[in-house]
């Protein structure tokens, strides 16, 4: 038996009343603009295609992005260290909540807390008593007593807390 | 022992007619390696299987001991330093090989670039060879923070941050690649993730589509040889080529071990969310040209944060790179003097100069 080209025996034997002979462009489609068998079946198969994909891209992707972090964020703490912990002219990171901060007391022994998130790429930023003030060692950011970035690539100061002291507790908390 | 090998043969023969291996003898046996002053070069591509495979090996073997959490991995590096035996020694080569791996790799591309290899037909093994470059990186930067150390935390909270200066795109990219707001033990089992599978998994991929396409067109005649005339010499792949590479391998793999002997690697102070970031933070040597630059770009250049010019420059230098086969349009059409060379020695020099003011330069000058 010869073997006529796949999708012309099925469809001969389906389409009983289908009339003139096919052109040569024709794909094998009903006359008229009906929709032909082949192409239905392509755009069936491409549909169930691109379906399962996006079924299966969409939870991966949500998989992927992280919760939002639940704990809401702090507006004030209170720190373990006394006043007289810290001498004039130094500094000392602490928890802002799940963030860092620091706490300075200047020369003239004031209190002041900025968060120690460096503006340029998240470096943490310390004290340097040498130069009485902040610093960021990841790329040479420097930081005057009242957070502003006076030098170095940080284009941005430092968030500025309020610091109250009550007795022997340090309370630092967010400016509203 | 004739008996032995007569075995040997009928084993290898019943395995043959089952997957008919020999067929591929013959075209093994017909590749030729050209052979000119520029041949050193042919041998890095090679090099770079050879220390994969010894990444893939050794990597295996931490993972024994390895433990993936802020608060484990410290300890379990620590512990597998100082109480598994020869523990040291599988980490070192470790560490040292992925700087080997990663210098080769420099090497490999700027021979190719400044030889003009990516010329027609090409393009494909240059844009794979780019994006395994990439690749090789990204294993690099995932796998520094795995000890999770004070260097490479700090490191990491960097490089995470660099996209997360994109306009637009940027914090959901930064929260994509840290698995939330700030570098925490989420961020460590995501370059976890991605150190020991995705990244090793594309790499293989890659690699495997690299190695075909050079197969496919043999190796490239730099245009200086084939202007030169001249007869064409040659070796045959089979053994010649193969056993200088068995060579250069095995000088790899004792380089590595005397290394790691001497120099094992180090493994630093815990990491502390609540610690300042230390003076005299580097990231890995082959980043550094692009920290140093960071650190000199001003605040604002033209009224943009100077972090976003610097990473924005570095990205369209990214992209030339991976597309040259298509710009440097004369050494495609065979024409001499294109100055893509100047451009390419230029990027050289840029790159050495900028590496060494970072060890050299002071850290807060």
């Amino acid at each position: 038996m010869s073997h006529a080209p796949d999708d012309r025996i099925p469809r001969a034997q389906a389409d009983p009343g289908a009339g003139p002979p096919r052109g040569p462009e024709g794909d094998g489609g009903l006359p008229g603009d009906t929709l032909s068998r082949k192409r239905f079946v392509d755009v069936l198969l491409g549909a169930s295609f691109g379906g399962f994909t996006l079924a299966v891209a969409y939870p991966v992707t949500r998989y992927l992005i992280p919760p939002e972090n639940v704990e809401a964020s702090v507006s004030a703490v209170v720190l373990s260290l006394k006043p007289d912990d810290i001498a004039p002219n130094s500094g000392v990171i602490f928890r802002f909540g799940d963030k860092p901060g620091i706490l300075l007391r200047t020369p003239g022994g004031e209190f002041r807390a900025f968060s120690a998130r460096c503006t340029h790429l998240d470096c943490t930023v310390q004290y340097r008593e040498d130069l009485s003030h902040i610093w960021c060692a990841c790329h040479n950011g420097h930081f005057d007593l009242n957070g502003r970035n006076i030098a170095g690539p940080p284009p941005e100061p430092l968030e500025a807390f309020d610091v109250n002291t009550r007795g022997d507790q340090i309370i630092v908390s967010r400016r509203t | 022992m004739a008996a032995l090998i007569s075995a040997l043969r009928r084993a290898v023969q019943w395995l043959d007619h089952r997957m008919g291996m020999s067929a591929l003898l013959p075209i093994v046996r017909k590749k030729k390696v050209p052979l000119h002053r520029h041949t050193v070069w042919y041998y890095m591509g090679g090099m770079l299987v050879f220390l994969f495979l010894l990444q893939v090996g050794t990597g295996v073997l931490l993972l024994f001991y390895y433990r993936p959490s802020a608060d484990g991995a410290f300890e379990s590096v620590q512990f597998l330093m100082a109480e598994v035996e020869f523990g040291w020694l599988i980490r070192s080569i470790h560490s040292w090989g992925a700087n080997l791996m990663v210098l080769v790799a420099f090497i490999h591309m700027f021979s190719v670039l400044i030889l003009k290899a990516y010329r027609p037909p090409r393009e494909l093994t240059w844009m794979t060879g780019a994006a395994l470059l990439g690749v090789c990186m990204g294993l690099g930067f995932t796998g520094y923070l795995l000890p999770w150390n004070e260097l490479a935390f700090f490191a990491t909270r960097v490089g995470t941050e660099i996209p997360g200066v994109l306009p637009v795109v940027g914090d959901f990219i930064r929260t994509l690649l840290r698995g939330g707001e700030d570098v925490t033990g989420a961020t460590l089992t995501r370059f976890y993730a991605l150190h020991v599978s995705v990244l090793p998994a594309t790499l293989f991929m890659l690699m495997a589509l690299h190695v075909l396409l050079v197969q496919r067109h043999g190796m490239s005649v730099p245009p200086s040889v084939e202007r030169a005339g001249g007869a064409r010499r040659s070796m045959p792949f089979l053994p010649n080529f193969v056993l200088r590479d068995l060579v250069g391998w095995l000088c790899a793999l004792i380089i590595l071990a005397a290394v790691a002997a001497f120099f094992p690697a180090h493994l630093g102070v815990k990491a502390d969310p609540f610690a300042p970031a230390p003076e005299g933070i580097k990231p890995e040597w082959y980043f550094m040209f692009m920290f140093q630059t960071l650190k000199y770009l001003p605040a604002h250049i033209l009224g943009v944060e100077g972090e976003l010019v610097g990473i924005l420059a570095f990205g369209v230098a990214g992209l030339v790179l991976f597309l040259i086969p298509f710009l440097d349009r004369k050494a495609a059409r065979g024409e001499p003097g294109s100055g893509w060379s100047w451009v390419a020695f230029g990027a050289l020099v840029y790159i050495l100069v900028l590496t060494a003011l970072g060890y050299l330069a002071n850290p807060s000058a």
